[in-house]
């Protein structure tokens, strides 16, 4: 954008939000890039309404926006093909609606998670958007990002508590989808689409959820296992029997030797430097967690377990926190590197994980890897310090995983890595949805391609 | 009989085709196109808010001959399936491995799954386990240009954008499904049904709001009316009782443990109320005839009436007292009974209105006290429809909940997919709100007939 439309675009801003809330300078302009590409404008609306303005006026100047949280997961998709305005949506905050007898929250999408979790604490109650960033993470963020959560294995993702939303369509308007009833099917479920789009389809401003009430007693049990087999037929075994965990994370020696370091609140937990380890969460009355505790344990003795411990509330809620962390945690480590994040059938992630280990060993690359809910596979994949060929390593890597493909069904996408890497790196290569129909609802959404262009899969 | 559904309305299509495969599905509506004639998709007829129906004529497409189970997998708790696949002959099909299609309407031992989709069906057990959507993971489509095209799959999430979410209960008019990939779960290891006897419907209602607000989540809470009990015991002799004001049917699930813990709050809950007596289910054989009784209230109250309207709204928990008051204020100004049997414990009510449709009186009586009935919902924070869809039952109040601009983005979405408007057409949008395409296409020979 020249800096004479920067200045007129501003001034139209300015009308909406008021000076203070409009940006232009270098170092706010730093603080929003997206993969190195920097914004011509950071704008703050207060509420929907002035997000609805900001909207139209970037589709009658025909801008490219990208909406932001607390900007902790911009890293993931496509760099930006266009990049004009910042929209920044931490100001449209604050819960709407708490109907805490109905179990039923409407909260604005610029509100941290860690706020709404103390205010649904307050009523004993939670909601499982138990995200990586959780500390700054913003409700509309989190939904965007389409990250999951450790509580999916029995809560499921956003899309399965997520009952309506606000946003801000591509032209400018305001809509919504769903409500704030926990059973409706009234119109098109549009809310759905919002989930994992990454903005790309509309500006959420406010989002509905079905909350949870907070069991008395939330524990764990852990197992370590000489390899993956072992370690996933534990899971199998749990899958089949009556138990219905709230949690279920399998995590290879390497995972746990980065994240459950000495120094951490579970360190006590380590169990084997050498071994894969099996999390497992559940929640309930005493007789309840008891009878988890049991279970467990006579499950572990039978798949061959090297080693096996119950954890109690206070601990367990520690490892919690590191599993939810645990994408964000990665891409620290693996700054020099990527995080890789697959979706496969249960029943053949043992041939997914032995694939995708070969394959770092062929790499020269040392990987970490953490099962989710028996189906969702996080890969750190990490480089030597100034190890100049790990970009080259990392394609081969990718490439290796395409080869994958024809033998097993699976779907996977980048999604840490550094931004010069994506020149060579399509992140969302093998995420292969049906992409023309996608490209339809994107134009129903966003018929002047204002949101995040050229960020999501397909080149959407 | 493809005229009819389970709702008040008629249509007649002109003609009705019987495809086996995907394939014929495309042909049938490469034709259709090609002669400017309207499409609908149609399972077992046994949906309530006249999706199925031929509003604009045509040609329908009835799915009962593709009704494979094409795969089990049992591995992966996976099943394909074809849309005439009746919703309970897929729990039988994998019941001997201990699992189940959990979305379970009343209908479920005739309406299709196929239908379920369509229309994003619940049941009483959604309460626990989510409605359609929640269990499907993948879907074959056939679009008004008559392309095959595939959404998901067996994989717990489809890359790119969510479109099984928007499909899934969009009521034919996207794309005709002909092909679903299905999620099963496995059975709890306990379950406990008990029935809750109260004097007065007051007393049953304000006890599912504190239920709901002291976090007890049942599996399964419904609620049937006094008046509606004497029906059904009639009819089934399940042992409801014929002196009470309501009763609540609830079933919670799990652990044995759990089971324990959750019926010993519920008996609490109820006992505060002033339950007169809360019994337990003794064996299946009893559990299965209280469930009969719930599954089978709709038409043991069709013996009442020559005819009668299943309304199908949604409201906060926390509003049921003060919602039931108004159902039963209604029906008296308008001097036609009202029964309530409905899904207690998610808000979803069903007053079910009894009328004549000889007496054309009384037949717009029905329709008005229904749409204050779902007006009155709506006002209280709630929706229209909670499982029967929208259809051509409620499209003209779909005003009450949306806006011009919810709209015009329906509108855009559903041009990007039915851009010729021939499918499924008069659904979901008002008349007055849809663009040219989305208005009623008719046949050209065509003339509606509604009762």
């Amino acid at each position: 954008m020249s800096s004479a439309l920067t200045s007129s675009v501003a001034a139209r801003f300015e009308s909406v939000v008021g000076n203070a809330f409009v940006r232009t300078d270098p170092e706010a302009l730093a603080a929003y890039a997206v993969d190195g590409a920097l914004p011509a404008v950071v704008v703050q609306p207060e509420n929907a309404e002035q997000a609805a303005e900001i909207v139209k006026i970037s589709v009658e100047e025909r801008l490219s926006l990208i909406a932001c949280g607390a900007r902790t997961s911009l890293g993931i998709g496509m760099p930006p093909s266009r990049y004009d305005v910042a929209i920044d949506m931490t100001r449209v905050r604050g819960i709407a609606h708490y109907d805490a007898g109905d179990l039923t929250i409407s909260v604005n999408a610029g509100t941290p998670l860690a706020e709404l979790a103390n205010i649904l604490a307050g009523e004993k109650q939670f909601l499982p958007l138990a995200v990586p960033f959780s500390e700054r993470a913003t409700v509309g963020g989190a939904i965007a990002s389409g990250l999951d959560s450790p509580l999916r294995h029995f809560y499921g993702t956003a899309r399965d508590f997520m009952i309506g939303a606000e946003f801000v369509d591509g032209t400018g308007a305001l809509a919504k989808s769903g409500g704030r009833v926990v059973k409706n099917v009234t119109g098109y479920d549009f809310h759905k689409l919002l989930n994992g789009s990454l903005g790309s389809l509309a500006l959420i401003t406010r989002a509905n959820f079905r909350t949870f009430p907070l069991q008395p007693s939330r524990r764990g049990f852990l197992a370590s296992f000489a390899d993956e087999t072992g370690a996933l037929g534990f899971a199998k075994q749990i899958a089949d029997s009556p138990l219905t965990p709230t949690v279920l994370e399998v995590l290879s020696p390497e995972f746990a030797e980065l994240f459950l370091e000495e120094k951490s609140p579970v360190a006590s937990l380590r169990l084997d430097v050498e071994a894969w380890t099996v999390c497992v969460g559940f929640e309930g009355s005493a007789e309840v967690c008891e009878r988890y505790r049991r279970d467990l344990s006579r499950l572990a003795r039978t798949a061959s377990a090297r080693d096996a411990i119950a954890v109690h509330d206070s601990q367990f809620l520690a490892l919690l926190e590191i599993l939810r962390e645990a994408p964000a945690a990665m891409s620290r480590v693996a700054k020099q590197g990527l995080v890789l994040r697959f979706v496969a059938l249960p029943g053949r992630l043992p041939d997914v994980v032995r694939a995708l280990r070969s394959f770092a060993t062929s790499s020269w690359m040392s990987s970490a890897i953490l099962i989710r809910s028996a189906a969702i596979v996080y890969l750190a994949l990490l480089a030597s310090d100034g190890d100049e060929s790990a970009i080259k390593q990392a394609a081969y890597f990718w490439k290796s995983v395409g080869s994958l493909r024809g033998q097993l069904e699976f779907s996977a996408s980048i999604l840490f890595c550094p931004s010069e890497w994506k020149s060579d790196l399509d992140v969302w290569a093998y995420a292969d949805g049906a992409i023309d129909l996608g490209q339809r609802v994107k134009k129903a959404f966003d018929p002047n391609d204002t949101f995040a262009r050229g960020r999501f899969v397909g080149g959407v | 009989m493809y005229e009819y559904d389970g709702s008040v309305d008629r249509a007649r299509p002109e003609i009705v085709v019987f495809p086996s495969n995907s394939s014929e599905v495309s042909q049938i509506v490469k034709l259709a196109v090609k002669h400017d004639v309207p499409i609908v998709g149609r399972g077992a007829g046994t949906g309530l808010s006249g999706g199925a129906l031929a509003r604009g004529g045509g040609i329908m497409i009835a799915f009962g001959r593709m009704n494979r189970i094409l795969e089990i997998d049992l591995e992966n708790r996976r099943a394909v399936v074809q849309p005439g696949v009746v919703n309970f002959d897929l729990t039988r099909a994998v019941e001997h491995a201990g699992l189940y299609f959990a979305p379970d309407p009343s209908s479920q031992k005739s309406c299709t799954i196929g239908g379920n989709v369509s229309e994003n069906s619940g049941g009483p057990h959604t309460l626990a386990y989510g409605v359609t959507t929640n269990h499907v993971t993948g879907l074959e489509l056939v679009l008004p240009d008559g392309q095959i095209k595939r959404i998901g799959g067996k994989l717990s999430e489809a890359a790119g954008y969510d479109l099984c979410g928007l499909l899934v209960g969009s009521e034919g008019t996207l794309a005709l499904v002909t092909e679903i990939t299905a999620r099963l779960s496995r059975k709890p290891e306990a379950v406990k049904t008990l029935l809750a006897i109260f004097e007065t419907v007051d007393d049953a209602t304000e006890t599912v709001t504190e239920m709901t607000a002291r976090a007890i989540t049942p599996a399964a809470c419904e609620m049937m009316d006094g008046w509606t009990l004497c029906a059904v015991e009639d009819y089934v002799h399940a042992g409801f009782p014929r002196d009470c004001g309501a009763i609540l049917l609830i079933e919670v699930e799990g652990l044995v443990e759990a089971v324990a813990s959750q019926s010993a709050g519920v008996v609490e809950v109820c006992k505060a109320h002033g339950a007169r007596e809360v019994r337990t289910a003794k064996d299946d054989k009893e559990r299965e005839l209280l469930w009969k009784g719930r599954k089978t209230a709709f038409g043991a109250l069709g013996r009442l009436a020559p005819s009668n309207y299943v309304l199908d709204a949604v409201i906060p928990r926390s509003k049921l007292p003060q919602a039931l008051r108004q159902v039963l204020k209604i029906g008296e100004e308008c001097g036609l009974k009202i029964g309530n049997i409905f899904h207690a414990g998610d808000g979803n009510l069903h007053p079910l209105v009894l009328f004549d449709p000889r007496d054309r009186s009384q037949f717009e009586k029905a329709v008005r006290a229904s749409e204050e009935i779902v007006r009155y919902c709506v006002e209280i924070g709630g929706a229209l429809t909670g499982e029967h869809g929208v259809g051509m039952e409620k499209s003209e109040l779909m005003t009450l909940m949306f806006c011009d601009a919810d709209f015009a983005l329906m509108r855009r979405v559903h041009q990007q997919f039915n851009p010729t408007g021939l499918l499924n057409p008069g659904k979901v949008f008002p008349i007055g709100k849809g663009c040219g395409e989305t208005r009623i296409r008719t046949s050209p020979m065509h003339s509606p007939v509604s009762a």
